[in-house]
């Protein structure tokens, strides 16, 4: 028997009473919200005061030259809720040219790196994020290697090293 | 008096001293295991009895550069590791020898992404290339054992054999004597005859 979490309606009503319609799918029993980037904060922190106290995941995904999307980069965010075993997960969309959402450090902690590495390797901008430095790539990397536009083998940063020669070694 | 005359005890023999520094080098080599992956896990089987490196002088496998002068590079070597790798390989001392173990180490193997540096004798020199991945420890222990082939061929006691500017240089200056025949001569002794004898005019 595959887990099927326990259901997510009275979350949702709640959501509804105070943000209004909501959109929202079920896909084998898992429950996605769609909000707009403007509302994404509020809806979180309100969902982490409604019990959702883990924070899973935050990332992201391009949908550049995806068949039938209409806005470019899709951030996600799973959270659990502990108490219940409630999930959910809220997708907020963004566009070029300059994406960018608010942080949700001040909420859950645990988004701290998460949204590092997606700045890392999506270039999505983390506003009130404490410290938006590159996680995984060097500093002087200059691009976001994750974006769909972005080329298999690079962009030449593998080669800007100082080569070292048996002559000075 | 002549060296036929010297009365030598048995155990006694006379060898040059770039050839004693030679081998005295070669079956002591103490690697540096610069292990990143898989390549690493037959790294250690090499290491462990029964493939025994002890057999060849190298076992003594030590975690400070400082101590080591064969560097053993086992796994692939991502961008970011790159500037550690050629520290190690800087904080080494002289004569060092590097042996690029794998797939990944001597090309970037499968992993031609952004991230992976494609072959390590890009940034640093590397003598020995074990292809294989990973490469089974006999694959290494052969590597090693052709490291110790060139140690005993190419060494010198002041390390000549690393001075590829100085060699360089002395190619170039062959190129820019200008003369073609003359940069044949200098490594031919046939050729060297030949035009020695044709200077001096032909010899009834």
């Amino acid at each position: 028997m595959p887990f099927v979490p326990p259901a997510v309606d009275d979350v949702l009503a709640a959501l509804t009473e105070r943000f209004g319609a909501v959109e929202s799918s079920v896909y084998r029993g898992q429950t996605q919200l769609v909000v707009s980037d403007r509302d994404a904060f509020d809806v979180l922190r309100h969902l982490a005061d409604a019990g959702f106290d883990l924070l899973v995941d935050v990332t992201c995904v391009d949908y550049l030259e995806y068949r039938g999307a209409r806005r470019r980069y899709g951030m996600v965010y799973l959270l659990a809720s502990t108490a219940t075993n409630q999930r959910l997960t809220v997708r907020v969309f963004l566009d070029d040219p300059e994406p960018a959402v608010q942080s949700v450090v001040p909420i859950w902690p645990a988004a701290n790196w998460l949204e590092r590495e997606v700045w890392d390797m999506f270039g999505i901008r983390f506003i009130g994020h404490p410290d938006l430095r590159r996680l995984m790539m060097p500093e002087e990397f200059a691009a976001h290697p994750l974006r769909k536009d972005y080329p298999l083998q690079g962009r030449g940063e593998r080669h800007n090293f100082p080569v070292i020669t048996r002559d000075h070694s | 008096m002549a060296m036929n005359d010297l009365q030598l005890p048995e155990n006694v023999f006379v060898s040059r001293l770039d050839s004693l520094a030679n081998w005295c080098r070669k079956n002591s080599l103490w690697p540096m295991p610069f292990a990143t992956a898989c390549c690493g896990i037959e790294l250690m089987a090499t290491g462990a009895s029964k493939h025994d490196l002890a057999r060849f002088g190298a076992e003594v496998f030590r975690f400070s550069p400082r101590q080591c002068d064969l560097m053993i590079v086992a796994g692939r070597v991502v961008m970011k590791m790159l500037p550690v790798l050629q520290r190690i390989w800087q904080q080494m001392h002289e004569p060092k020898w590097c042996i690029s173990m794998g797939a990944c180490a001597s090309t970037g193997g499968v992993f031609d992404t952004y991230a992976v540096v494609q072959g390590i004798d890009r940034f640093i020199p590397v003598d020995m290339y074990v292809p294989g991945c990973p490469p089974r420890p006999e694959q290494l222990i052969q590597a090693i054992i052709d490291l110790q082939d060139k140690i005993q061929r190419e060494g010198t006691i002041t390390g000549r054999e690393f001075d590829t500017a100085g060699r360089q240089l002395r190619k170039r200056a062959l190129v820019e004597a200008a003369d073609p025949l003359a940069i044949d001569a200098a490594r031919n002794p046939v050729l060297q005859r030949q035009l020695a004898a044709a200077a001096t005019g032909p010899q009834s």
